[in-house]
């Protein structure tokens, strides 16, 4: 398959130098009185997450791969150039249902979230079903940092620099039959440890699909960590789908099943509302969620008098991707 | 019962009541200026806003069975001005949605609110709380007369069920906090058809010989 090197920032989209250097000025004036704030608390879960002597989760299991680094990281040349999104906005807003309905609340409740022992089950229509341990899968392939562009359904947006392995290594050892024609994905059912799953909230566990020649696009990849650190349970960890063309809740969160089947797998968010979610769920300004316009998007840590921005066809990877879906009508098919 | 001197009322309860009463927005300010609204600011001035506009119009709907079941009759001096803040949250929630999110782009608030039910719903609130806004002063009572003023303010039953409604609609799961507000509209509502009822039972009824 040919892939085209991303192409992604049009000339205007860059930021003159002037105006950067100003926001720069604003930006560290902002920072200074929110680091005042937030810094306090941040930090002293940071240090807390790192082991520091003493402290209670120093000793919690949980907390052991909290912030710890990754090695051996290769760059790719699928990553944008774009300024990614803060460490810190990525971590504490996001949707993450089996913890909260509410964007901020995720990242405290995750917190303590158990991702060792973590075991990955391969099954379905592939040569030989296994079960892998998460620390095996690791090791699948070199983690590549990919700095993607994230869509959220709800019209928000952030530069996410993930480091993953291609699903497609994945999927090159699970040996799929050749009947198999879409991948199931499962996140974890922890009633004990995700709150929300003991509420009829959505569908219990969360399940997501792709079909398979879009899993074994190369954009496609499994996420194990986030700025060079390992995954933050907040962000999915210990494992995570990202699919940048397509809109985020795609990307299933703590993932501990992967089916290969021969028919398009349900998935959750259609389950719940199938007028609203369909199943490519492609990013696509031309086809409006049935409550809302996905025209424009609001990137978050832009101020808060800055204009939305225009939602790219498949959120800016069409010269990539858009060869999936040729002769498809993305208008039936969203 | 429950009664307060007059000029305590008029000099000491009700600018506490009116100062209250600002406590959102002035936290709302506060985080503004400190650049301390999270990482989607305008999300939070959004849904807070909305919050507060819908809170208004049930502690003001909740003024009446209150006042007549507690006999508290003076609390219907706090009537106008809560109303008030209802429409001026309301006010500041709609502009939130006209500046900050569609930036007066008036093509795309058109579509809008033509396509989106719950923008729909919620420019309906906000349209019927105008004139009550508007005919909210004593001239104007008097202007409209008693029966046709209270007729008239009667749409606020419209004005809180739309904003209820609104709220149902944009959200993706979890209604728990919408249902919350309808269920406290609902009993409002219900204390109103109630006594609307019994009052028609008891004009027909003969007079005791």
């Amino acid at each position: 398959m040919l892939i085209k090197k991303p192409n992604d920032i049009p000339s205007s989209e860059i930021t003159s130098k002037s105006s950067y250097l100003n926001r720069r000025r604003f930006m560290t004036g902002a920072l200074a009185t929110g680091a005042a704030v937030a810094g306090g608390l941040y930090l002293r879960h940071h240090d807390a997450a790192m082991g520091v002597p003493g402290s209670v989760e120093a000793h919690n299991a949980s907390a052991d791969t909290n912030g710890q680094k990754l090695s051996g990281i290769i760059k790719s040349q699928y990553s944008t150039t774009e300024k990614p999104t803060s460490f810190k906005d990525i971590t504490n807003y996001n949707n993450y249902y089996e913890f909260s309905t509410d964007k901020y609340e995720p990242a405290g409740l995750a917190k303590n979230f158990r991702t060792r022992p973590w075991t990955v089950s391969i099954d379905g229509m592939v040569k030989k079903p296994r079960a892998m341990d998460i620390d095996s899968i690791l090791k699948i392939a070199p983690p590549e940092e990919r700095i993607y562009r994230h869509r959220c359904v709800e019209g928000w947006s952030m530069v996410i620099p993930w480091v993953g392995i291609p699903l497609s290594a994945m999927i090159k050892l699970a040996d799929p039959l050749p009947g198999a024609k879409f991948v199931a994905f499962e996140t974890v059912k922890s009633p004990d440890q995700m709150p929300n799953q003991k509420r009829d909230v959505l569908q219990w566990p969360y399940v997501e699909g792709l079909r398979m020649d879009e899993a074994m696009h190369p954009l496609a990849i499994l996420a194990v960590g986030l700025y060079d650190e390992v995954l933050p349970n907040v962000d999915g960890a210990p494992l995570r789908l990202v699919v940048p063309w397509k809109y985020g809740f795609k990307g299933i969160k703590a993932i501990v099943k992967l089916k290969f089947v021969d028919k398009m797998p349900p998935t959750t968010w259609n389950i719940m509302a199938s007028n609203e979610y369909g199943f490519y769920s492609n990013v696509n300004p031309n086809v409006d969620h049935p409550r809302w316009s996905q025209k424009k998007e609001r990137r978050i840590g832009d101020s808060l008098l800055a204009p939305k921005r225009d939602t790219l066809m498949f959120n800016g990877y069409a010269d990539q991707v858009a060869s999936l879906y040729n002769g498809m009508d993305l208008r039936k098919d969203f | 019962m429950i009664t307060i001197p007059d000029k305590a009322l008029r000099f000491a309860v009700k600018p506490t009541v009116f100062l209250a009463c600002l406590v959102p927005i002035a936290t709302l300010g506060w985080k503004v200026y400190q650049q301390n609204l999270g990482a989607n600011p305008v999300d939070v001035i959004t849904r807070s806003t909305g919050k507060w506009t819908l809170t208004f119009l049930l502690i003001t709907l909740a003024i009446t069975p209150v006042r007549k079941v507690l006999s508290l009759p003076w609390l219907i001096k706090f009537r106008r001005m809560l109303g008030l803040f209802a429409f001026f949250y309301g006010s500041l929630h709609l502009m939130t949605y006209v500046w900050l999110d569609k930036f007066f782009d008036v093509h795309a608030m058109l579509q809008d609110i033509a396509k989106r039910k719950f923008i729909t719903a919620g420019m309906t609130a906000w349209a019927c709380m105008l004139p009550l806004a508007i005919t909210s002063t004593t001239g104007w009572i008097r202007r409209l007369g008693g029966k046709r003023w209270q007729k008239l303010h009667r749409l606020i039953y419209l004005s809180a069920t739309a904003g209820v409604v609104h709220f149902i609609w944009l959200v993706k799961a979890d209604l728990r906090r919408p249902l919350t507000y309808g269920a406290i509209l609902a009993l409002l509502l219900a204390y109103r058809l109630t006594t609307w009822l019994l009052g028609r039972v008891k004009s027909r009824q003969p007079a005791p010989a």
